[in-house]
């Protein structure tokens, strides 16, 4: 469980980034930070795994405070995916790569072999372990970034813009593959602006303007509430648009899901034939 | 990285800013020279203090405090060094002129931090590269300089982030013997020259998209002029050399110990 108490956080440039963040991450939670850029998204995710340490209040990891443990100490629980994963690849192999923060976590080789067999399966990536990860292209490279966290299975895992630069078919595979991750029980953190990709997961969404919190609740009702997301910069689902556009047919306008749009369309349909 | 900070420029105008880069480089180097010269602690001071009226017309106190304050760590070092190396080895005549000479090296390296710090927080890169094109420089050459001090911060930055994603994979920087340590940098070094040279080949397509070169003479839209203020500045630095060697050769520096009542050893 991860509880954020009331964090403050000012970057050295005097940045004020976080200005009272309170928040509560259940275990095997799925939760999306949205907001803008700048929001503060990043930096509040930051102070998770103790990377950022908050000038103003605290945050709690399974009850333990940030404050009082290293940052590898912490990893071991809560896994970090940055969003380039040109800013982490840089050994020889993408098998040594993936075996890298084993070996810092200090697992002994017959896990570690175990456990890169297991995670270039888990992201088909098989085929690639003795390719050089910078051989790879922008997709692969994601996924071996993905690989080399998910290898010693922290409880939380923590994606920093995942979405960005994935064509569609990319970005499905990986919204099954979290979906799946949340299924497995673990809490899954997922940082992004991508609206259509969070209305099809439909987690709990956290939504962030200006270092605060504005709203925290469903998908459902967040991404559809034409008030808070333009104060937070972003656009509804496109569903959502031709429903709010549809609101004098006496249509719901609080629909994110696609399948759930058809059925009440043909609902209407049937009901306007008679 | 607050030592950097000490040095980027940030956009501002003063009196001091609007000065003519050149004129500025030839202070630094007064500066530089005269500061050389010396190894006595009074004429440091002097020289340490001619410069804080710079500072506040500039505007910069708080940036140049923090340079200062950055460079702390080495001028400790360096008057331990000083102090330690000269009395192993009995190269002084009383410990008041060992203390004093050390304080001096120590000063000494403060006074140049800070007329660097200066000429950095007051002079704009672009201001510098037209500065050296206008001195006949080749443009490539001042383009790679600018381009260089330039991506200093965004580099500075990258380096953060790439420290934070591999401590995020439990890489413990502060861990091990000394090997073991300068090892650890290694996952830092790799991304982060990987992604310098993948920037710079990005940048060398866009400026050739961009016509990089599409003529051999260029002309620039502001072409420096020396103005009273530069002339004066000039001048002054040119006149500051020249006491620097007066006093150097004909003026008996007192020590410090003359003014202070006797050390107790």
């Amino acid at each position: 469980m991860i509880e954020v108490k009331g964090i403050y956080f000012t970057y050295p440039t005097g940045v004020e980034a976080l200005k009272g963040v309170s928040l509560t991450i259940g275990d095997g939670e799925f939760v999306a930070v949205m907001g803008q850029n700048g929001a503060g998204k990043t930096t509040l995710v930051k102070h998770f795994n103790g990377l950022l340490k908050p000038a103003k209040g605290e945050v709690l990891v399974d009850g333990v405070s940030t404050r009082d443990v290293s940052v590898a100490k912490l990893a071991r629980k809560v896994g970090f995916v940055f969003q380039n994963p040109d800013h982490q690849l840089f050994s020889e192999t993408v098998e040594e790569e993936i075996a890298f923060a084993l070996r810092n976590f200090g697992f002994d080789e017959t896990t570690i072999e175990k456990r890169v067999t297991w995670a270039l399966n888990l992201l088909d990536l098989t085929e690639y372990r003795k390719t050089s990860p910078f051989m790879l292209s922008g997709g692969e490279r994601k996924r071996v970034a993905l690989a080399s966290i998910l290898a010693w299975n922290p409880n939380v895992v923590i994606l920093d813009e995942p979405t960005i630069g994935q064509d569609h078919r990319q970005k499905e595979n990986l919204r099954q593959f979290i979906v799946q991750l949340n299924g497995q029980g673990k809490t899954v953190v997922v940082v992004t602006h991508d609206v259509e990709f969070v209305a099809e997961c439909n987690p709990r969404v956290v939504l962030m303007t200006e270092g605060k919190v504005v709203a925290d609740g469903e998908a459902k009702k967040i991404l559809t509430d034409t008030t808070l997301t333009l104060t937070a910069s972003i656009v509804p689902p496109q569903i959502t648009q031709i429903f709010l556009g549809l609101k004098d047919l006496g249509l719901p306008f609080d629909v994110i899901d696609v399948s759930e749009a058809r059925r009440i369309l043909l609902d209407y349909l049937e009901g306007a034939k008679h | 990285m607050s030592v950097f900070e000490g040095f980027r420029f940030r956009h501002a105008t003063s009196p001091i800013h609007r000065l003519d880069p050149r004129v500025k480089f030839i202070y630094v180097l007064a500066m530089f020279i005269v500061t050389l010269i010396f190894t006595q602690f009074l004429p440091l001071v002097v020289l340490f203090f001619l410069q804080v009226p710079f500072v506040f017309v500039a505007r910069v106190r708080r940036e140049w405090l923090r340079s200062l304050r950055g460079a702390l760590f080495l001028v400790i070092m360096i008057f331990v060094f000083n102090f330690g190396f000269s009395y192993l080895y009995q190269n002084y005549t009383t410990v008041a002129s060992l203390l004093e000479y050390s304080l001096a090296m120590a000063l000494r390296f403060l006074v140049l931090v800070e007329s660097f710090s200066v000429f950095f927080l007051t002079t704009s890169p672009d201001h510098l590269s037209l500065a050296l094109e206008q001195s006949r420089v080749p443009y490539e050459f001042t383009f790679a300089f600018t381009t260089a001090v330039r991506f200093v911060p965004v580099l500075a930055e990258e380096a953060q982030t790439i420290m934070d994603a591999q401590k995020a994979r439990g890489l413990e920087l502060e861990r091990g013997n000394f090997l073991k340590r300068v090892r650890n940098y290694i996952p830092i070094l790799i991304p982060l020259i990987v992604s310098a040279i993948r920037r710079s080949l990005e940048l060398a397509e866009a400026m050739e998209s961009r016509a990089w070169g599409a003529t051999s003479k260029r002309t620039n839209l502001y072409v420096l002029k020396m103005k009273l203020g530069d002339l004066v500045l000039l001048f002054s630095s040119i006149l500051l050399v020249a006491i620097g060697v007066y006093v150097y050769y004909f003026v008996p520096i007192p020590p410090l110990s003359r003014f202070l009542p006797p050390l107790p050893f």
